[in-house]
């Protein structure tokens, strides 16, 4: 179902698309230049081609492809969405199937500043899905104690950058809430927590954070970041259904830049499994999120310009993630480096590279590099020198097989 | 924050000009859009205050210069003589003597749990002394199902419950047979099957959790959503039960933003909860003057919007009759919270690892202990009914001292969980990290036996390889 397009912009859609401010009276006009035009000559730092990226399925043959779908959604028919569209059907689908399922946050009833839950109080009541005061802590809170009642709870977070006020509830609690219950056998792994996340052009310092390193280090949780609406749906499903508690963390600059065709009826895709994207022999490179797109792209220049062939992996879900597959593609190159978009002390990276250099260190022929945020906070103007580009990862492949 | 912020004060017109259709069954909305104050206007008609009426007194609400306290409901008095005849203790003679028992039980597993620890037999305890009432009254006058978040002083509750000596002791000492598995400190208790959950030491943390639960506990009560968890609820046949959750924290708790944040989004969920306050002056070392300025804790929830009473803690008819009364409330309409504090004094230390005298005259707790406590005015009432002698109450305390140290002594007897219980439960499953750890330690005990005394843990240094061939 095709979402309506609502009447008046979002905060999302400004934020997505950087425009003149819609007060009438406010004066700041954005310098597109500063935000996302490319400097002029540049050939690695040009816009991110997300209609053509090989990331996206773009044709409902190579979509239905993917073997990790039963065979049923396999023969089945899609549409064209975007990454919103897909986490709203995975709600509503979650919402129908399963009278446990509640879906609440801040701004939720009216479809969410993401439009994310558009539509879905109204077809499923204020009940089930609703408005919470203004407090993290209270509504993670909440939607543990919830869940620790046997509900489903998709509790969400408007920003990841303000789910600190709930890091106590999450960390202490919902991670804690099985094992100290011991042979009560009670726990609260109905719930799962949303959160919009990652860079988005011009969020400075509380609209771009990244932060699922410091979830990864909680035994407990589970962690997970889709890339693309094909994801976002299938793994939002899972996330609902696993027993343990998810964070799920939305790449929120994809909400409506990622569009592909994606399978109409639901399906679950594995938490526990990274994907390979390319397949390749002489570097392999690890992300998950926003920038697989700017490693997609780098890597597509470094082949051209050096003749070396690339693979990609999508970890998908960042904790427990997926050691096999990424030790077998790094012990198949010799060669790994890591990419993400939040701070490099450790941060996931630290956590790969030191796993690649345990398991597969007679087959490293270069040091593990990791290409991340700068440790500095996100300044407004600076996002573009922080956040890595085109540029940063093709340079690390370069320095990496020329080592 | 801007943005945030921004973001909601477009939201009246966003709302109108989407025309999001509204679908609100039992909803409790209070829609405040479309409105706008008018020049000749008595009342405001803010969105945020609809039923403020304008003054042109430049007067300000100030509560430190109002001399008056918000009453403190008692049934019984000090010499445990009830106060208002038409009343009455509201309680059958039998049920009475139970909870009088219950409390008598309560003390004399404190004192010589108290004890144990100062002999090193266990790692850490605290008591209830001075709180028997609140705990064992509330827990009395709630429903068998009811499902009750507890702070960690709240052992009452679980032996009004039926929680066993034996139970009690295995968690304390975090045997094979406890429910926690040995994972959690002294005190933290937890059962499913009376509905109570596990405690953690985190302060406040259970109250949104009780929150949410009610918020459960409500649609399951309207037939919304099946009833889930209730062991107890099939076996009584015909018409289950609505339920409430049940709260319970101190006043020092109730300074935490867990406090904030649970009341407010109980009122505007409108959920059956019973929030219990346990008022006893001190939060470790820190007196309630340190704590808060206002009248309580109970003089919050008006700001809430949620129905508060204050109740003498020492008085476990008052307790009593003010539970049943909230569970009653909290049920009214489809649900609502309810917040009840409950005034005391911490007799005891805060813990094993506390001396109060540090930091209050020892002076001041002997006062207390001799002018009034929940115990002595309830037996004060059972004596006046000629329900109880010094005979019976001498035989009441040999016989459960005797009790207690025997469960005691099983307990202490007893070997210590599978080591296997260090990884489990964590995740659903254990996952391929965990199994990489459990394989790497369990290759440590097995080379360096002699580094690990294992022999008091059930399988002891072969439980690892239980867990691995089970993977």
């Amino acid at each position: 179902m095709p979402s309506k397009t609502p009447s008046i912009r979002a905060l999302s859609r400004y934020l997505l698309r950087p425009q003149p401010s819609l007060h009438p009276r406010c004066h700041f006009k954005p310098h597109t230049k500063h935000y996302s035009a490319a400097a002029a000559g540049a050939r690695l730092n040009v816009p991110l081609e997300y209609d053509s990226t090989p990331l996206l399925n773009h044709t409902s043959k190579s979509a239905l492809a993917n073997p990790e779908l039963p065979e049923h959604i396999r023969k089945g028919q899609t549409k064209r969405i975007n990454l919103y569209t897909a986490v709203n059907e995975a709600l509503r689908h979650a919402l129908q199937t399963d009278e446990r399922v509640l879906v609440f946050g801040e701004d939720i009833q009216f479809g969410g500043v993401f439009r994310c839950t558009m539509n879905l109080a109204a077809d499923f009541g204020t009940d089930r899905v609703f408005n919470t005061p203004l407090s993290e802590q209270g509504l993670v809170g909440f939607a543990i104690g919830a869940a620790a009642e046997g509900m489903r709870p998709v509790a969400e977070v408007q920003f990841a950058d303000y789910v600190f006020p709930a890091f106590d509830q999450i960390h202490n609690e919902a991670a804690k809430y099985r094992y100290r219950s011991g042979s009560t056998g009670v726990h609260c792994g109905g719930l799962t927590i949303r959160m919009p996340s990652g860079s988005v052009g011009h969020g400075a310092l509380y609209h771009t954070q990244s932060p699922e390193a410091l979830f990864t280090h909680t035994p407990g949780l589970r962690v997970v970041v889709p890339r693309s609406p094909i994801q976002a749906k299938g793994l939002l499903l899972s996330s609902i259904r696993t027993a343990d508690p998810v964070i799920f963390m939305e790449p929120k600059i994809l909400y409506r830049a990622a569009v592909e065709q994606v399978p109409v009826d639901a399906y679950h895709l594995p938490l526990d499994k990274a994907e390979v994207l390319k397949t390749g022999k002489d570097v392999t490179i690890v992300s998950y999120g926003t920038p697989l797109y700017t490693c997609s792209a780098a890597i597509a220049a470094a082949e051209k310009d050096f003749g070396c062939s690339v693979e990609l992996i999508d970890l998908r879900t960042i904790y427990p993630w997926d050691r096999e597959t990424v030790l077998n593609s790094v012990r198949k190159t010799g060669r790994a480096i890591v990419v993400h978009e939040s701070m490099m002390n450790a941060g996931v990276g630290a956590e790969v590279a030191a796993t690649i250099q345990e398991q597969a260190f007679l087959r490293l022929e270069a040091p593990v590099k990791r290409i991340a945020g700068w440790a500095t906070h996100t300044g407004l103007v600076f996002e573009k020198i922080i956040i890595p580009d085109v540029t940063r990862v093709y340079d690390a492949i370069k320095k990496t097989i020329d080592y | 924050m801007c943005l945030r912020y921004s973001a909601r004060r477009l939201r009246p017109s966003t709302l109108s000009a989407t025309s999001v259709p509204r679908s609100a069954p039992r909803a409790p909305s209070r829609q405040c859009r479309g409105v706008a104050s008018t020049a000749n206007a008595e009342k405001v008609l803010f969105p945020g205050a609809l039923n403020s009426e304008f003054t042109n007194t430049l007067d300000f609400l100030r509560p430190s210069k109002s001399k008056d306290a918000i009453s403190t409901y008692r049934c019984l008095d000090q010499y445990g003589e009830i106060i208002d005849q038409s009343v009455g203790a509201d309680t059958t003679d039998e049920e009475a003597l139970q909870l009088y028992k219950n409390m008598v039980k309560l003390s004399i597993m404190d004192l010589l749990m108290f004890e144990a620890q100062r002999q090193g037999r266990l790692s850490f305890y605290m008591v209830s002394a001075g709180e028997e009432g609140i705990s064992i009254g509330a827990a009395s006058a709630l429903h068998p199902s009811d499902v009750i978040f507890t702070q960690y002083r709240e052992s009452g509750v679980y032996l009004q419950r039926g929680f066993t000596l034996a139970q009690f002791m295995n968690q304390l000492f975090a045997n094979s047979s406890d429910h926690g598995l040995g994972r959690n400190m002294p005190v933290h208790y937890g059962s499913k099957e009376l509905n109570i959950h596990t405690i953690s030491s985190t302060l406040a943390t259970q109250i949104p959790h009780a929150a949410g639960a009610a918020y459960a506990l409500k649609l399951q009560n309207q037939g919304t959503v099946g009833r889930i968890g209730d062991a107890g609820a099939g076996a009584a046949g015909g018409k289950a039960v609505e339920r409430v959750a049940v709260c319970f924290f101190g006043e020092g708790a109730a300074s935490e933003g867990d406090f904030h944040s649970a009341l407010n989004i109980a009122a505007t969920r409108q959920v059956p909860c019973v929030f219990i306050c346990r008022n006893n002056g001190y939060a470790i070392s820190t007196p309630t003057s340190d704590q808060y300025r206002g009248d309580g804790i109970a003089s919050r929830g008006a700001g809430y919007g949620i129905d508060t009473l204050r109740v003498d803690g020492n008085d476990i008819f008052a307790v009593r009759r003010a539970v049943k009364e909230a569970r009653r409330l909290a049920l009214e309409d489809g649900g609502r919270p309810v917040l009840v504090e409950c005034m005391a004094y911490r007799v005891g230390h805060h813990s094993t690892s506390d001396d109060s005298f540090a930091y209050r005259q020892r002076v001041e707790v002997e006062d207390w202990k001799r002018r009034d406590n929940p115990i002595t005015r309830l037996r004060k009432w059972i004596e006046g009914r000629g329900l109880w002698s010094d005979a019976a109450e001498k035989e009441l305390r040999s016989a459960t001292r005797k009790e207690v140290l025997r469960a005691f002594e099983d307990a202490e007897k007893q070997k210590k969980p599978n080591i296997k219980y260090a990884f489990t439960d964590v995740w659903e499953h254990v996952t391929e990290e965990q199994k990489a750890h459990v394989a790497e330690m369990n290759d440590i005990l097995q080379r360096y036996p002699k580094e690990y005394d294992l022999e008091g843990y059930e399988g002891g240094a072969q439980g690892l390889e239980e867990l691995l061939e089970k993977q």
